[in-house]
């Protein structure tokens, strides 16, 4: 079995945390059970070494649709509350006008995709941009959670410890891609995991297998023969906000000015 | 799960242009409010305690135990809030044992601990030592034993040892002063770190805090004083009084220079944000931040208190026209707090639309509860005071005529 170390610190200190407040403090319990870890380090079958790792995605804005399979099927996958306030991805319909005002719409997350707008002459171009958590190398809430609940793991996914999770929610104000939700069941932060259980396994996310026009790309950053690589070659990339120097692992082809 | 879908649903159709769509539930509601604006007042009581220590500002004298005390008591209540909205408070402790060292919210636990360990209750207990071990003297039973105990069982009253008591306190009070200054400074450095939100994410942020801080505190303790003076049948000191009002009005006009500061700077730098923050004040804060921040909480209590400065008012009217202002500030300062806080998350980081809060009434996060840690400090202080009787000496000193030094 691989460990990597830091998360057998973790557990170290989890352990001494856990024993130390045993004897201090009466255990009181409040909200349900954390939900399943996102992958069981514990599970043989599994020979996953996030050192040999660095994910990343490509979105080609172009290819979207805008049918929501993806953000469809992030929910089933994520078991992802099907209330319209809990995204761990969405897509975004942008209309640029001729007056130069631009309207953006999000219906439900576009779970179930976006109805066809009428009576609208005056778009001057209009397009679906998907939006999930950018995997930030430079992770803002990373920095702020104040017990590390929230981590970079060794392959570059910004990860949530369910377990270790105060629900104090500053990851969620620090987070400028509005990424983040608190699980009303749980009560702790959560986001977009690139579908960790899936792609230890050597799966792709499900947001990217269920894409019918294949506007997302999932793979390596760091090898040439990864699709990844690819995308980033054949294309001009942008990525969101760019100014705040969070330097996302989300990058988007054909990228529009207008994108928030 | 249904009380929080059902608390969200009707605010989908208060949303005004786009927001993302986990933007719709806002974070921090009121008891992060309450937070900072409880902490503000236990950092404003103590500056105004170390004017009379380290600056020897003699007139203060009357209020300075008395500032203390409301440190001490709003500083035990201050915590409660952030534990109430966290998710999982029975996880905090790994704040203490596990502290990711990046994050500014971590350092809170520390900050908050040598506030109140090696500040305030050090020199509280210096402060109180001569009187503990004199009120133990004087009672008998479990009253002695009590104060026995809180005076850790020290009998010392020789020259020397109240000396050292004296010199101690000064000691403690210069530590304590940068000390405060952390404890709010960082509470604004929480906000103002926040590069993701433009109505947080400012330098002035940390600083604006701390004075906004200074003049609560000190609006507090002149409301405090003003209301236990006559029910202990003393007489307000007129002198005291207008000292702690000219200080009020100088702190104010710092404050509010760099509030103004801070607006001046964003409008002409008109970054990005702008039009949203425009839109931000203009809708959703117009009546909190323009009329009860500026106006009633700022503008009004200034010009109130220059009145008083530049005409010989009477007594009387002096002290009713001071209180009005503290009781404006409290408001004003409170509404600041809101403001930033409720502020920052009215609006969408897509910088394309506006939310809505809504406050509840019930609930852990409500309006009953909040009510409930306001009230709070207030019953700890009157125990304090009960049990500390802060003004011992100096009813001691007016009851029994005195030599003269």
């Amino acid at each position: 079995m691989k460990n990597s170390i830091t998360s057998k610190r973790r557990d170290v200190l989890k352990t001494m945390a856990g024993f130390a407040a045993s004897l201090l403090v009466p255990k009181v319990v409040r909200g349900e059970k954390a939900s399943a870890k996102p992958f069981d380090w514990a599970d043989d079958s599994i020979h996953y070494d996030p050192h040999d790792h660095k994910w990343g995605m490509g979105v080609d804005i172009d290819k979207c649709i805008g049918c929501g399979r993806c953000a469809n099927a992030c929910k089933i996958e994520n078991d992802v509350p099907k209330e319209p306030f809990f995204f761990r991805t969405w897509v975004e319909r942008y209309e640029v006008h001729e007056n130069g005002e631009t309207t953006i719409d999000c219906p439900n997350g576009a779970v179930d995709g976006f109805e066809k707008k009428s009576g609208d002459d005056d778009v001057l171009r209009s397009f679906f941009v998907p939006k999930l958590c950018n995997h930030c190398e430079n992770p803002p809430c990373v920095q702020v959670c104040p017990v590390g609940a929230t981590y970079q793991s060794a392959d570059g996914v910004v990860l949530v410890d369910a377990d270790y999770c105060l629900g104090c929610r500053y990851c969620i104000q620090a987070c400028p891609y509005g990424a983040r939700f608190l699980h009303p069941v749980t009560r702790t932060a959560e986001k977009c995991t690139f579908c960790y259980h899936r792609i230890v396994r050597g799966e792709e996310p499900a947001c990217v297998e269920a894409c019918p026009t294949e506007a997302r790309i999932f793979g390596e950053l760091d090898q040439k023969a990864s699709p990844l690589h690819r995308f980033k070659r054949m294309n001009h990339i942008g990525v969101l906000k760019p100014a705040l120097n969070t330097e996302p692992k989300v990058f988007y082809a054909n990228l529009d000015m207008e994108v928030k | 799960m249904e009380e929080i879908v059902q608390h969200l649903t009707p605010l989908l159709d208060q949303v005004t242009g786009y927001i993302y769509p986990n933007e719709i539930e806002l974070h921090w509601g009121l008891l992060v409010v309450i937070y900072p604006y409880l902490t503000g007042l236990v950092a404003g009581a103590f500056i105004l305690a170390s004017l009379v220590k380290v600056f020897n500002v003699k007139e203060l004298q009357p209020t300075y135990r008395l500032s203390l005390l409301t440190a001490l008591a709003f500083i035990v209540i201050a915590p409660l809030p952030l534990l109430a909205h966290l998710g999982h408070p029975e996880k905090s402790f790994e704040i203490f044992l596990t502290p990711n060292v990046n994050s500014a919210m971590a350092m809170f636990g520390f900050v908050y601990a040598w506030y109140l360990m090696a500040v305030l209750l050090l020199e509280l207990w210096f402060d109180f030592r001569q009187d503990l071990v004199t009120m133990a003297n004087e009672s008998k039973g479990f009253k002695r034993l009590f104060y026995r105990t809180i005076s850790l069982f020290s009998k010392d009253l020789s020259e020397k040892a109240i000396a050292f008591d004296h010199k101690a306190v000064r000691v403690i009070t210069i530590i304590g002063i940068p000390s405060a200054f952390l404890l709010h400074g960082y509470v604004g450095f929480l906000f103002g770190s926040i590069k993701a939100n433009p109505w947080w994410s400012s330098v002035l942020i940390p600083i604006v805090f701390l004075f906004s801080a200074i003049v609560s505190g000190v609006a507090l303790v002149i409301l405090l004083y003003m209301v236990i003076t006559p029910l202990r049948n003393k007489v307000v000191d007129m002198l005291c009084l207008d000292k702690l009002a000219s200080y009020l009005f100088y702190i104010m006009i710092v404050d509010f220079s760099l509030e103004i500061l801070d607006f001046i700077h964003r409008v002409y730098e008109s970054e990005e944000s702008i039009s949203i923050l425009a839109s931000l004040v203009q809708n959703k804060l117009f009546s909190s931040l323009v009329i009860m921040q500026v106006l009633m909480g700022m503008i009004l209590p200034l010009f109130t208190i220059a009145a008083v400065k530049t005409f010989k008012v009477p007594a009387d009217l002096r002290k009713l026209l001071y209180f009005i202002s503290a009781i404006l500030v409290q408001v004003g300062i409170f509404s600041t707090r809101w403001n930033v806080v409720i502020g920052g998350q009215l609006f969408s980081k897509s910088f394309m639309g506006l939310t809505t809060y809504k406050m509840t009434f019930f609930g852990l996060e409500g309006l009953l509860v909040s009510i409930g840690l306001l009230i709070m400090p207030f019953i700890i202080l009157w125990i304090l005071i009960k049990i500390l009787d802060p003004w011992r000496s100096e009813d001691a000193a007016l009851s029994t005529p005195t030599t003269g030094q």
